[in-house]
């Protein structure tokens, strides 16, 4: 949650410089972002990489545990797109990628300024930090209208840290598990997904 | 992208293989997270230049919240097939 709020104030303060040009001229001439995104991936790379909790809990649980996450994926991508018909200036493909950060907003976002531009860059950050956000406050109505998992596939990526204590709470401890599962899974889908969206869909 | 996606698979082999290193791993999770910071930074400096996206922000909000809520109710509507055909059982023993 800590993080979540430097990062929007990091935004917030970004947006403030910018819009009254308060910035030092090589940050405005530069371009640094390619490159700082590509250390990114690969620092993201080790983190996953060294997860053993990751691994270990795929060996410990039953296949239909994998379902989660898919109907998440599934779900996230088919409602996107269906919404997609309803918004002019957004396109189906642009929609589904947005989509595709199950709330993982700084990467997606990111990702997505890199490939189509910043709008749909700030599309990105807006609508999967709202995820976050409606999962935080939602996930009681959520499980109870639409079952133990509802929490958890609101939530995305965000099951695993920050929306696992409601989804723990509201749903019991023992979904807790396949919170984790379907957030990692998830966690480390999107910088796949959203650049593969984007670019052979 | 093909450079991102490398880079990426170098990290996840070394993070692997460094794995029982912890002084490695946390030293890499706070890179990773300062970089979050800068990259977040950088967008909202762009964001504030781009005179176009300030100027739609309300338009750009909507946006973003509509795909959010169809996101939402499509794995929602999903996992409630999913749970009662696959999840119940366990629910009740």
């Amino acid at each position: 949650m800590k993080n979540s709020i430097i990062i929007l104030l990091m935004f917030i303060v970004g947006v403030v410089l910018g819009m009254y040009k308060f910035l030092p001229d090589f940050l405005i001439e530069n371009d640094f972002s390619k490159y700082s995104l590509y250390a990114l991936m690969f620092f993201v790379g080790i983190g996953i990489g060294a997860d053993s909790n990751a691994l270990s809990i795929i060996r410990k649980t039953k296949i239909k545990i994998i379902l989660v996450p898919l109907c998440v994926i599934l779900g996230s991508l088919l409602g996107a797109a269906l919404i997609s018909f309803f918004i002019s200036e957004i396109s189906i493909i642009e929609a589904m990628a947005v989509a595709a950060g199950f709330g993982y907003y700084s990467l997606s976002s990111i990702f997505i300024t890199e490939i189509s531009g910043e709008t749909l860059g700030v599309i990105a950050l807006l609508s999967n930090i709202s995820r976050e956000i409606i999962t935080l406050l939602a996930t009681p109505f959520f499980v109870k209208y639409f079952g133990k998992l509802g929490g958890i596939v609101s939530g995305g990526a965000t099951s695993m840290d920050t929306c696992l204590p409601i989804i723990s709470e509201s749903t019991g401890k023992e979904w807790a598990i396949i919170a984790v599962f379907s957030g990692v899974v998830l966690t480390v889908i999107v910088p796949f997904l959203v650049p593969f969206v984007l670019t052979f869909i | 992208m093909t450079p991102v996606l490398f880079l990426m698979t170098i990290g996840l082999i070394l993070g692997y293989v460094f794995r029982n290193k912890p002084q490695f791993i946390l030293c890499s999770s706070k890179i990773t997270t300062l970089i979050i910071y800068m990259l977040l930074f950088l967008l909202g400096i762009g964001v504030g230049l781009n005179k176009t996206i300030i100027s739609n922000m309300t338009n750009i909000g909507i946006q973003a919240f509509l795909i959010t809520f169809g996101a939402v109710l499509g794995s929602l509507i999903f996992a409630y097939i999913t749970y009662k055909l696959f999840f119940i059982n366990k629910n009740e023993k």
